[in-house]
């Protein structure tokens, strides 16, 4: 019997033997595949799932709170900090609701440059997926090859932005910087490879492998109204057979001029999902190759012209009076957005991320809600856990694919 | 004098504005005859005080005792079977109210909704989460972040914060920094309130640590029993690998003087 004390005390209440023969185990918070800081309780029967209890919040970081303290254009680089697997959807999402709040809209070649890197983020981020899934599961040289591959895409976001892992490369009212030289040569290349590796590396290891399959199918069975009620969307939506894409029936950027489609499964399984993110890498390098072309018939113009909330390019900054006077009111007392609220939904790589901001006209966020899809995912755990096999919960886990930066916030 | 800050609302404000500066409204629409969302509003009868259309989504506006009722009706009438969002917008300074939101999606016909509700301080929120079980975690949220009660909540619980938390953070009441009771957590629940004068508030860090505490810390390289007196002097042969940070041998740093 633990004594608990002043110097060792109990921030777990364990007790393993219980009664009715029902044991209770902590999974996490620092378990390998709880994929950062999940605590998840279970109950268990034997083997089997009885209760899941998944506890969260220990990465909470109150950035909806930091939010109401800092002008819109300082909130932005903490956005990165919620999906920290695709910053810039994040990056994005937000940037979205503001100018939507401001009723303005990114010039053509920032959409076209924005729409790029959101599905560069969106590879990036299944990558990570099928790589750290596969290796939950138990098969390590699929990590491997996928890490590669993701290098690659890294390394391109490295050569726009600067930075890896958290980008800030959108701007509220377009982009920074305009794409370097050869990027474009790049990321055709790196199409062409992903295209071949997801067909002949990852597939070839894992759509017909037999472990796999044992694995992965049957397991984290939802159906389709169980889906919406708990408040899936993306590919956990699309996995029970919903057809539901909000860049194909609430489009934004340049998504209405791009051809490319939504695979759904009628699985409702793990298998089908994961099948899912390797079909959307495939549609991800599709919109990418319709991009290249349509970005080079853009006109060069970056951020929106909007005096009165976002300031003028550097060069007239540098060269007229009232464009610098303007930049330096923007910068030392912040945009001062109209009076009223957005919500604004947009499909990231986990599923559906919305900002909604409370404005009253101060500089200031009155209030921001950041629906962040892996929040709700946690929450279907204590659904979807419950009558499955200790072994499959991390099968379960992985095919959430839920982060902890925008679980917690 | 010092500058008055007012306790109600402590949150970053604009420290210059212009008289003269208007603020805008985002544009806001009714709802027209015979479009999508009249339906939604005649189905919704007359729970509805007040609606317009802002960007593409309806938003409406209840009483906090219709919201199931209201939320019945926009699922199984008009097939809003998905609830996003939900949460609360902090008007405690202003009015005493709070007020709450729900965003609906109706993935059929790929439509949103929003409903709003004014809720007074202290009053409590009729659960939707028998038709949305997404409330279940999002009323969760709320509950901790603003303290707004949940009737009929399956599970009532803190969900971000510890159980043993003071204060909902998302108050415009509770600082950025955290309050008193934020800034002793660790403290009070290791040590015991006691201890905060011993401590200190400039030593009130968790992960501070003590050189001469034998008990909770040992020293490489000079090596006591444990709770034995602390001595600077002696010195233990026990040999440690060096980091590329800190050099804990000793030895090791002397050979290499002599090899340089």
């Amino acid at each position: 019997m633990q004594v608990s004390n002043k110097l060792t005390p109990f921030f777990e209440n364990l007790n393993f033997e219980r009664d009715d023969n029902t044991m209770v185990i902590n999974f996490g918070p620092q378990h390998p595949s709880a994929h950062g800081q999940l605590r998840l309780v279970l109950e268990l029967d034997g083997e089997q799932v009885v209760k899941a209890y998944p506890d969260i919040g220990y990465l909470h970081r109150g950035i909806e709170k930091m939010a109401e303290n800092m002008t819109y254009n300082e909130f932005l680089p903490t956005t990165d900090r919620l999906d920290y697997i695709a910053s810039t959807s994040n990056n994005y999402a937000y940037a979205l609701a503001v100018e939507k709040l401001l009723d303005i809209e990114a010039p053509r070649r920032a959409q076209a440059i924005r729409t790029m890197l959101l599905e560069l983020n969106r590879i990036i981020s299944h990558l990570f997926f099928v790589a750290t899934h596969a290796l939950d599961v138990g098969a390590m040289s699929v990590f491997l090859y996928a890490f590669r591959e993701r290098e690659f895409a890294m390394d391109l976001m490295e050569d726009y932005c600067g930075a890896r892992l958290t980008h800030s490369a959108v701007r509220i009212g377009g982009v920074p910087l305009d794409l370097p030289e050869g990027w474009l040569e790049n990321l055709a290349a790196f199409c062409d490879k992903l295209d071949h590796e997801v067909e002949h590396t990852y597939g070839a290891l894992l759509n017909e492998n037999r472990i796999w399959k044992m694995r992965l199918e049957d397991v984290g069975v939802i159906s389709a109204e169980d889906a919406l009620s708990w408040g899936c969307s993306g590919v956990m939506l699309r996995g029970s057979g919903v057809k539901w894409d909000i860049r194909k029936e609430e489009p934004y950027e340049l998504y209405p001029e791009l051809d490319f489609d939504i695979p759904t499964s009628d699985r409702c399984d793990s298998y089908g999902r994961f099948r899912l993110y390797m079909e959307e890498m495939n549609q991800s390098t599709r919109i990418l190759r319709q991009l290249i072309p349509l970005y080079k018939d853009t006109k060069p113009q970056l951020m929106a012209h909007a005096p009165k909330y976002i300031s003028a390019t550097k060069e007239d900054i540098m060269t007229q009076n009232y464009a610098l006077m303007q930049h330096f009111v923007l910068v030392a007392q912040g945009m001062r957005p109209p009076r009223g609220e957005v919500y604004i939904p947009t499909e990231s790589p986990k599923g559906e991320l919305g900002f909604y901001i409370k404005s009253e006209g101060e500089p200031y966020a009155y209030r921001l809600k950041c629906r962040a899809p892996s929040f709700f995912h946690t929450g279907l755990l204590q659904n979807l856990l419950v009558g499955t096999y200790l072994a499959d919960v991390v099968t379960i886990i992985g095919t959430t694919n839920i982060v902890f930066g925008e679980v917690d916030r | 004098m010092r500058k008055y800050i007012p306790k109600d609302n402590v949150q970053k404000k604009a420290y210059y504005t212009d008289r003269y500066h208007v603020v805008p409204t985002v544009p806001q629409s009714k709802v027209d005859e015979g479009s999508y969302f009249a339906g939604v509003l005649n189905a919704l009868g007359n729970t509805v005080t007040e609606s317009s259309v802002q960007l593409g989504q309806l938003v409406i506006h209840i009483a906090p005792e219709d919201n199931f009722k209201v939320m019945k009706t926009l699922k199984e009438t008009c097939g809003y079977t998905q609830c996003s969002e939900q949460s609360a917008v902090d008007y405690l300074a202003k009015d005493n109210e709070f007020e709450l939101f729900w965003q609906l999606l109706n993935v059929g016909v790929a439509k949103r909704v929003r409903v709003h509700c004014r809720l007074a301080n202290g009053a409590a929120i009729e659960s939707i989460e028998p038709l949305f079980k997404s409330a279940n975690f999002a009323e969760r949220e709320m509950f901790d972040m603003f303290g707004i009660k949940v009737n009929n909540h399956p599970f009532l619980k803190r969900i971000l914060m510890p159980d043993d938390w003071e204060g909902h953070p998302l108050l415009k009441t509770y600082p950025l920094h955290g309050d008193e009771f934020a800034s002793w957590y660790e403290v009070d629940k290791i040590f015991g309130k006691e201890y905060r004068d011993i401590i200190g508030p400039e030593n009130r860090d968790p992960a501070k640590i003590d050189i001469e505490d034998t008990k909770r810390f040992s020293r490489v390289g000079y090596e006591v029993p444990f709770g034995a007196e602390y001595n600077a002097e002696e010195e233990t042969d026990i040999e440690y690998s060096e980091t590329a940070l800190v050099n804990y041998n000793k030895k090791t740093s002397k050979q290499l003087d002599e090899r340089r």
